[in-house]
């Protein structure tokens, strides 16, 4: 790990303060992530803004029966907390099935979203990637890629962004609030992530000098909801793939559906396509079928990977036959 | 350098740190605790668990001077009848993961304690989940164990939990 | 029922005491849950530095120039060593079968003496600095230019090339009985089946670690081996120095698995920085520098051929493996092994061959051969069943041999018919429904797999000291290593059981190369070796002892023989009772302590010593194959939608011969079958074949089972001793690997109706 500067932030105004004023400065959540990219010489940052001190660990209602969630609130608080787990389970189940209970118990809200990918040569500082090294090529798509994207990848990138709260946050709506010295904005996380295109580097559309201060979900449309995470151990894996989906029917008919996906983009992969086709339709294992088979429509595999497409058809159908059923 | 103030094990200690200094090292190189192992340096693996204010926490990623001023707690500070429950159950072999085992089921069992779910509890509005066998090894699984004690692991736990709820 | 025929075996040596044959707790127990155990980084040494690796980006080629500057403007940093500035080190031995210890080094390389590379991730510089935080800073600011040649880093295209191995004292490259593949053309019911299994590592959750310390030529090493002796020697050769004035510690090991039973980069580059900057050396890898330096299990390619009658008769077996090697060291997996012993085949053919790859070199790893060979084997046997429409169980019985079906000779003990039996008793296999998808649960589907496991501990010798003394406690030496078998435990319960004293009065210290030789911590054979000279040197001391009774007007034993008496209550007694305790008898002579070690100390004796045992264990291996076997009983549970398999339910039955300690014992055999879920369901080595770079060198990527992954392991042994062994041990550090992926493919496939030979059994391959 390079020297850095410590800064702990006793405030936001200061900690944007300092962002704004310091070249490649980065706020420091948990350092699950950033300290362990530091310390693999992929992460440089010169100044540390340390923002554990900030007063952004509550959950709080919104008018209307949303939440507001700081952005330091601890993945594990966050999960164990009571109208999480009684109005959105498919977000305390998508935190609950990442990491580890000591990861979970450091791991920050706005962390979590800004995670970095796991592509095996973008952790490797000797392997072309042009993620961390733009221009460099890409190693993995004609090397190992079986946790690579198969969907909204491109020539230039096939990585996906790993985390599992993020997934759950696209299926219902989120926010994220954002600060920095110009003001306060509010982004829709469907919008906050980027494909990679030609410019794999960019991988929000977050400044580097703003920081994440909260995440609001609106209220839900229904609390049937749940997070069907796959992967390669029973725990303690990051997804091959996931689904985060929230199912209302009336008289077997979808009257309201929110489905993403993860494990197959470089974003959470909110699925509209299924949704198109489900909503409204019966609630049956075809319609299911058909949704899947539209969503993945477009998805492309490489010969690692190619399984993922068949995973994430028979996840959702799976995921969105339990809700239906129970 | 940065000074800091590690309270571990109840004693306060000021020592100036390269802010690099993980919490883990700050324990083994710097305060000669060398109980908490280094297993991966990742978060990986659950040896270098310890417990802050109570949680338990992967020292290995955390940066020492972010932990100023917190109560610090190492396996040279556990004494508890989790340890004999290990021996008796044979929750170990090699030893190394055990004091990160000690420690996040220490953590874990708090966890529980307060009503906290996991990835396999049915029922997310429930408040007291019982500790079964997939609890347990789920709720402990970011403690890897190669030599694959985890059968004696999870009995230790079960039990020791069994006479907490009964005392 | 299928052991010795009385007449030629000799009687059991079974001693049952208060503390041999019970489950007591680790005597060590303490020590490791409260984090006083100290293993080889727990150290401290004023003025320690700290060492971190530079590795080698290519395959193979020449350094052609390092550009260090950025390194050593790195403030903490006192040097940093390449091949241009470290001190000269006398290169590696060659093998001789004279002195073991020449095999002590994981490959022939001579690091940083060579500007030569032959693996993607050799060690080619290594940087000492003040703090661990600048070391590993300065070592990621190497830079290093190279001469690339061209190398072969695809196993799958290097295997085009196999070299057959040639037949030695070490290695079985060839070996047949009557022409198995005449007979296989003739069977009425054939399987002829390629399996694969890939790269796999240790991954002890210890990564190696070592601490060095010169003072003059005098040498300090604590190094996480699993060999102190050859480590010693090795370090001694090359370094220059007399062995003696090495001493290498190794108190607790924090796991091994054959990882660290080889002297690694790591080990040797910590003494030559040490030497090289004057200041004790710490060098801990990083898990990523374990990756890179200390080799695994090779990936193999098998082919198992079986030919059977109709009524399940084998009339052929073959079993042929080529596996990868380093084109720097390394050797053959013997994946074939137990074809050699499990099934009575008139017609046998084994076959091992290599495929050079320019890569770290492979090394033993848990059973090395036998764990994956063993999945080959026993899948095949599954797969024939299948075709045979025989229950696999039966199949296996029908099969099994009076004698060793290659060799002929005769199996010291063997009792698998009743070790099915007891399995398939205790698991309810009677109520397997055969045929594939038959069983559910709820959703899930259900499936029980079978596989036989076996192993041939390999014996060597070890040395002990034991000391009585007058105040009545006991203390026992020996260079032996703790990596987690509870060895200590069962040398103080040999110990106290030989002397009839308390187990709690009995110290053991261990890890030491100045305490007696012992053998390193592998082939499930440091139990045996030290339990045998703990009860030649107790011996000898129950003989001193009443020696100084004997002469004794007041003593009850006065004049009394060594048949007369035994050991008990913490002293020498004779059958009616009367005796004395060893506190009365030295307290009387005025003898602070009586020592009994065995072997010598001397390099001639130390020679004699080995030569004889060598004698012994030869013509022992002319009569007699001691098996360790067992039968691994495993129910899995796969998700039909995704295909995720979960292990649900492990029953494992062994036959270990006499078991000192059941709760150790069980706690070993657990462990295999939980390395072995790992190799079947998720462990590998991922190496792009492009570069030859192992690309998942950290335990977020390498998947060893978590908690989650692993059910309640029943484990039962039938607990009787191999009568032709010192206390009737066979082993059990590897026979519980043995076998476990097997167990759990064939459970996927009567779940799935899925067959996967190729491992690991990830999802993908069952969709
Ligand atoms: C072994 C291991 C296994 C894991 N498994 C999983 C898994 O299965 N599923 C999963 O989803 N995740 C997993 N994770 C990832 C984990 O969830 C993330 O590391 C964690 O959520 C990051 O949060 P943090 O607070 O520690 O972030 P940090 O490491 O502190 O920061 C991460 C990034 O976010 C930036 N940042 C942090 N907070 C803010 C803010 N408020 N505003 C702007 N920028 C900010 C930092 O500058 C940095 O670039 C795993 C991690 C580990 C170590
Ligand atoms: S997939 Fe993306 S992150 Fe991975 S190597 Fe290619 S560019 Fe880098
Ligand atoms: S050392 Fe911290 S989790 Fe492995
Ligand atoms: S006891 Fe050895 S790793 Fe757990």
């Amino acid at each position: 790990m390079r020297s850095f500067t410590y800064v702990s932030a006793p405030d936001v105004d200061s900690a944007v303060r300092t962002l704004a004023e310091t070249p490649g400065a980065k706020p420091l959540g948990g350092g699950t992530n950033l300290v362990d990219l530091m310390r693999q010489d992929v992460e440089r940052p010169p100044t540390l803004v340390d923002i554990t001190g900030l007063p952004l660990t509550g959950v709080d209602e919104l008018p209307g029966g949303g939440l507001r969630i700081g952005a330091l609130v601890r993945n594990s608080h966050l999960a164990a907390h009571p109208a999480v787990r009684s109005r959105f389970p498919m977000l305390a189940q998508a935190l609950l099935s990442g990491a580890s209970g000591q990861v979970r118990n450091m791991a920050t809200v706005g962390g979590n979203l800004l995670q970095r990918t796991r592509c095996l040569y973008f952790v490797d500082a000797t392997a072309a990637c042009n993620k961390r090294e733009p221009g460099s090529g890409c190693d993995a798509a004609g090397g190992l890629h079986r946790a690579g994207a198969v969907l909204g990848a491109s020539e230039h990138c096939v990585a996906t962004h790993p985390s599992d709260m993020a997934v759950a946050l696209a299926a219902l709506d989120a926010v994220v609030e954002v600060r920095s010295v110009r003001g306060a904005r509010s982004v829709p996380l469907l919008d906050f992530y980027r494909l990679p295109g030609d410019t794999p580097q960019l991988e929000t559309v977050l400044e580097p000098d703003e920081l994440i201060v909260a995440i609001d979900l609106p209220a839900p449309v229904t609390v049937h909801s749940a997070y069907r995470k796959v992967r390669d151990r029973a725990s303690f894996a990051f997804a091959l793939v996931s689904v985060a989906a929230a199912l209302e029917t009336r008289d077997s008919e979808v009257v309201a559906v929110r489905l993403a996906l993860g494990g197959v983009a470089a974003k959470p992969w909110r699925a509209v396509e299924a949704e198109r086709v489900l909503t409204g339709a019966p609630a049956t294992e075809e319609t299911f079928r058909q949704a899947a088979e539209a969503e993945l429509a477009a998805a492309v595999g490489l010969p690692g990977n190619e399984f993922k497409i068949e995973l994430a058809r028979r996840t959702i159908v799976a995921t969105l036959r339990r809700l239906a059923t129970s | 350098m940065v000074e800091v103030e590690l309270r571990v094990n109840g004693a306060a200690r000021r020592v100036d740190l390269d802010p690099r200094v993980s919490l883990l090292d700050a324990l083994r190189e710097h305060l000669e605790l060398t109980g908490t192992k280094k297993g991966c340096n990742q978060g990986a693996c659950g040896a270098c668990t310890v417990l802050v204010d109570g949680e338990r926490i992967a020292s290995c990623l955390a940066l020492a001077v972010q932990y100023g001023g917190r109560e610090i707690t190492t396996i040279e500070g556990v004494e508890h009848p989790l340890q004999r429950a290990f021996i008796a159950a044979d929750g170990l072999q090699c030893g190394y993961c055990t004091p990160g085992q000690v420690c996040s089921a220490l953590g874990m069992l708090a966890e529980h304690r307060a009503g906290a779910p996991s990835a396999v509890t049915a029922d997310l509005t429930a408040t007291d989940v019982p500790l079964t066998d997939a609890e347990i090894k789920e709720r402990m699984s970011g403690n890897l164990c190669r030599c694959g004690a985890y059968d004696g692991i999870a009995t230790a736990i079960r039990e020791t939990a069994i006479k907490e709820v009964a005392a | 029922m299928t052991t010795a025929p009385e007449r030629t075996r000799p009687a059991a040596t079974r001693q049952d005491g208060p503390n041999v044959g019970r489950p007591v707790d680790r005597v060590d127990g303490v020590a490791k849950t409260t984090g006083a155990a100290k293993y080889s980084a727990d150290f401290p040494y004023a003025d320690i530095a700290h060492a971190a690796l530079v590795h080698a980006g290519i395959a193979r080629g020449r350094v052609t120039a390092i550009d260090t500057g950025a390194a050593e403007a790195v403030p903490g940093v006192l040097k940093v060593l390449t091949h241009q500035n470290a001190p000269r080190m006398a290169p590696p031995p060659k093998v001789s079968i004279a002195d073991l210890s020449t095999m002590a080094p994981g490959t022939p390389v001579n690091y940083l003496n060579t500007d030569e590379v032959h693996w993607n991730g050799q060690p080619v510089a290594v940087v000492v600095a003040e703090s661990l935080e600048a070391a590993h800073a300065a070592a990621r600011l190497v830079r290093v230019s190279y001469e690339q040649q061209p190398a072969t880093t695809d196993f799958a295209v290097a295997r085009e090339h196999p070299k057959q191995v040639k037949n030695s004292m070490i290695d079985v490259g060839e070996a047949r009985k009557g022409d198995a593949e005449r007979a296989l053309a003739d069977a009425p019911v054939t399987v002829d089946l390629r399996y694969t299994t890939p790269g796999q590592n240790h991954n002890a959750i210890e990564p190696h670690a070592t601490t060095a310390a010169w003072d003059g030529d005098r040498l300090t090493v604590h190094d996480a081996t699993q060999n102190i002796d050859w480590t010693r020697k090795h370090l001694a050769l090359r370094f220059g120095v007399p062995a003696a004035q090495v001493r290498v510690v190794a108190t607790f090991v924090g796991g091994g698995f054959g990882g660290k039973g080889s002297v690694w980069a790591g080990t040797l580059l910590t003494a030559l920085a040490a030497r090289a900057t004057g200041r004790p050396v710490r060098m801990a890898l990083s898990r990523e520098s374990v990756s890179r330096t200390v080799g695994g299990r090779a990936p193999t390619v098998q082919r198992v051929a079986l030919g059977a009658e109709r009524d399940g008769t084998l009339t052929a077996l073959v079993h042929t493996g080529l596996t990868q090697v380093g084109r720097v060291g390394g050797g053959a997996e013997r994946v074939a092994s137990q074809s050699q012993y499990l099934y009575a085949a008139p017609a046998i053919l084994v076959r091992h061959s290599t495929a050079e790859v320019d890569a770290l070199p492979n090394t033993f790893m848990r059973a090395p051969g036998e764990a994956v060979g063993s999945f080959a084997l026993e899948s095949a046997i599954d797969e024939l069943a299948g075709e045979l429409g025989m229950d696999p169980i039966d199949l296996r019985v029908r099969n099994e041999p009076e004698r060793s079906p290659l060799s002929g000779k005769r199996f010291s003990r063997r009792d698998l018919r009743r070790v099915y039996a007891r399995g398939a008793d205790r698991f309810g296999w009677a109520g397997r429904d055969p045929k594939p998808r038959s069983m559910r649960d709820g959703r899930w589907l259900v499936g029980w797999g079978v596989a036989s496991a076996l192993h041939i501990p390999v014996p060597l010798p070890g040395d002990v000291l034991v000391r009585l003394r007058a105040d009545g406690t006991v203390l026992v030496r020996s260079g032996l290593q703790e990596i987690g078998v509870g060895i200590a435990t069962i040398v103080a319960q040999v110990t106290a059981d030989a002397l009839g004293v308390p187990l709690d009065v009995v110290s053991v210290e261990i890890g030491d190369s100045d305490q007696p030789t012992a053998p390193g911590a592998g082939g499930s054979t440091q139990t045996s070796a030290a339990t045998a000279a703990v009860l030649q040197a107790c011996e000898e001391l129950k003989r001193s002892a009443l020696g100084l009774a004997r002469r004794a007007a007041s003593s009850p034993l006065r004049g009394a023989r060594p048949g007369d008496v035994e050991t008990r209550d913490g002293g020498l007694r004779l059958a009616g009772g009367a005796g004395e305790s060893y506190a009365e008898i030295l307290g009387r002579a005025g003898v602070p302590a009586l020592e009994a070690r065995t072997g010598s100390d001397s390099r001639l004796g130390q020679a004699v010593g080995q030569a004889r045992f060598m004698a012994r264990f030869l013509n022992d291996r002319r009569r007699w194959v001691h098996p360790a076997t067992g039968v691994h009983f495993c129910e899995v549970r796969v998700d039909p939608d995704t295909a995720e398999v979960r292990v649900s339910r492990w029953l494992g039955v062994f036959d270990v011969g006499r078991v000192m300690n059941a709760k150790l014992a069980g706690s070993q055999l657990r462990g295999g079958v939980v390395m072995g879920i790992g190799a079947a369901l998720s462990e590998e080595t991922l190496v792009d074949p492009r570069t030859g770079r192992i690309m998942n060198p950290g335990l977020g990527e390498y998947h060893v089972p978590v908690h989650a992954d692993v059910p309640r392991i029943d484990i039962e042994c039938l607990d009787e001793p191999d009568p032709t062994t010192p206390l009737g041990l066979i082993g059990a550090g590897e026979v519980g690997i043995t076998g476990v992926a097997a167990a759990v493919a064939n459970a996927v496939h009567h779940a799935t109706g899925v067959r996967v030979r190729d491992l690991p059994v990830t999802l993908d391959r069952l969709l």
